[in-house]
């Protein structure tokens, strides 16, 4: 059985739909003939959603505050009864899992998540990094479908097809019982100054290494001389030394910049596989045995507090 | 005010993990509580506190052979373990863990079920929220903070730019992420305690769950293990005070500077 019928949810994100939506449609349209998109709140998406392959975009409609999981699975459990799609493809953002799982449980479909690569192989086929990214594991649906599959960031290229707008059809969320009744009263933006950490081309990132919080600032200003993002391992965002939206890793975000700095970062498993993507890696780590270094393309043994304001001073000179 | 709290034994992240035969994680060495479930312990326990009274229990999917994990959290606070032992649930996916979780969790009745966002060995991430569709209940995830007032649970949730302020009658499902609490550590008195509180075991009988859980209720299958691509490891240099000019050479070779 191949594959040819791909429905992908689309996240609205600040008037737009998110990159991950994006890069989803992309490799939907390689993978099937027929790529649906589903969303919320939107059909000013539906040139969006078209314009990166999608032929219909079903439209929850206003979530009225209410967390999108509960409702919008709910739509798409009844867009499911009517029509089954070969899997759907859902972004790997904090509603998109709790979509995936809501659908997961109302539909009794199993769910594939932290997906980094798709194919059809006679049936979809999915890729997971697994024990830091040093081994994958490729996986299949063998059940009845749809497979609900929860892709990371960046695991594929956003292309546009350039085709017409999608047709923009109404899902009705139906009954939600008690299950859609979390809502949201108030949003906070944390002000962050120069590029997103996702999108930044240079990402300077700190760990353990730097001993205290308060030499963080370091890592924020060689990322700053550099025109980048700071970035930061899980370690120290669990210590409080940095807010949780700097973290790289599986649980964090992913990074693919055209050079990564890892800052006293170890390596652990768990950062590793937001970041090994990169297209280069500097380590600077006292320890020469620290795992980072085995994939960084350069590594400096030595103390990350006198090694980064070496640096730091070196930028400033150049800039001046 | 009852608390439940979902937790997981896991081998320790810090050993050599592996796959065996039938692709299953490795789980035969020493088990740990899971750090990540240590947080919504504590966060139940203050709870718990705060309301003036009321139960912590903790309910686990998983072997009983060594429930060492779960005295710990019992030495920390709760009151009582739940843990789903059967040899059938080896190769239960997500969602047949969540149907497992529900089972044992929809007798006890509580007014709030706290969970990790994920664990630290499957990373699925998905039980917490399966398993509130599955009680009927609302969820709240990546809580950074969380107060009861009343009847209802208010949560700071994290997002891609910020926080959100998130309400939600109880009860209710909430996952908290690392650093929501800081753990306690187990006094003496609280590991002595520990031994006689009690811990339950059920099997899949016992929830009437049989086909939905193992390898068959799973509806996946791993086909195959590859090394990935590997990342050649490029100089490295000892720092002798031109360890800064060497980055800035190499940030000049890729153009960056």
């Amino acid at each position: 059985m191949t594959t040819s019928n791909i429905w992908v949810v689309v996240e609205p994100v600040n008037g737009s739909l998110s990159a991950t939506s994006l890069e989803l449609l992309s490799q939907a349209r390689t993978l099937a003939g027929s790529v649906s998109a589903i969303t919320w709140g939107g059909a000013a998406h539906a040139a969006q959603a078209g314009e990166y392959g999608a032929s219909t975009l079903y439209d929850v409609g206003d979530l009225a505050g209410a967390l999108p999981g509960a409702s919008v699975a709910r739509a798409i459990a009844g867009l499911v009864a009517a029509g089954i799609p070969d899997a759907i493809l859902i972004p790997a953002s904090y509603d998109g899992r709790d979509i995936a799982a809501r659908l997961s449980a109302l539909v009794d479909r199993p769910v594939l998540t932290n997906v980094s690569g798709l194919a059809d192989e006679d049936g979809l086929v999915t890729e997971h990094q697994v024990f830091g990214g040093t081994q994958v594991v490729r996986a299949r649906f063998t059940g009845e479908g749809p497979g609900l599959v929860v892709v990371r960031a960046k695991s594929f290229i956003a292309e546009p097809s350039g085709g017409p707008a999608a047709s923009v059809v109404a899902a009705p969320v139906g009954e939600t019982g008690r299950t859609a009744t979390a809502r949201v009263t108030a949003s906070h933006v944390e002000e962050r100054v120069g590029p997103k950490l996702e999108e930044a081309p240079v990402v300077v990132s700190g760990g353990r290494g730097l001993g205290e919080a308060g030499q963080y600032a370091l890592v924020e200003e060689a990322a700053r001389l550099l025109n980048g993002a700071a970035g930061a391992s899980r370690a120290i965002v669990d210590a409080g030394w940095v807010a949780y939206s700097h973290q790289v890793g599986q649980t964090g975000k992913t990074v693919k910049p055209t050079v990564y700095i890892a800052c006293g970062i170890s390596g652990a498993t768990q950062h590793m596989v937001g970041m090994k993507g990169s297209k280069n890696i500097v380590a600077i780590n006292k320890d020469p045995d620290a795992p980072i270094f085995q994939i960084a393309d350069l590594g400096i043994v030595g103390d990350v507090r006198t090694v980064l304001p070496s640096l730091i001073e070196a930028l400033k000179a150049r800039a001046s | 005010m009852n608390v439940v709290v979902c937790v997981k034994q896991i081998p320790d992240p810090a050993a050599p993990q592996s796959l065996d035969a039938a692709y299953n994680l490795n789980r035969s060495g020493k088990l740990i509580l899971d750090e990540a479930d240590t947080y919504g312990v504590e966060m139940a326990l203050q709870l718990v506190e705060r309301a003036g009274g009321g139960e912590v229990t903790v309910v686990s999917m998983g072997s009983a052979a060594d429930v060492s994990g779960l005295r710990n959290a019992l030495a920390m606070g709760a009151s009582k373990a739940i843990v789903v032992s059967d040899d059938a649930l080896r190769g239960t996916d997500a969602l047949g863990t969540a149907k497992v979780l529900a089972a044992a969790i929809a007798p006890v009745a509580p007014d709030l079920v706290l969970a990790a966002t994920e664990s630290s060995d499957g990373y699925t991430g998905t039980v917490p929220v399966q398993l509130a569709e599955l009680l009927d209940m609302p969820s709240i995830t990546f809580a950074k903070s969380v107060a009861v007032e009343g009847s209802n649970v208010t949560v700071q949730r994290q997002t891609e730019a910020g926080y959100d302020e998130v309400s939600a009658p109880l009860p209710a499902v909430v996952t908290v992420t690392a650093g929501v609490v800081e753990p306690r550590y187990a006094s003496f008195k609280g590991i002595m305690a520990a031994k006689s509180k009690p811990l339950e075991v059920l099997s899949v009988a016992d929830l009437g769950l049989a086909a939905q859980v193992g390898p068959a209720g799973a509806r996946q299958a791993i086909t195959s293990v590859v090394a990935a691509e590997a990342r050649q490891a490029g100089a490295k240099y000892v720092d002798d005070g031109e360890g800064a000019a060497k980055i800035v050479a190499f940030l000049e070779s890729i153009k960056v500077l």
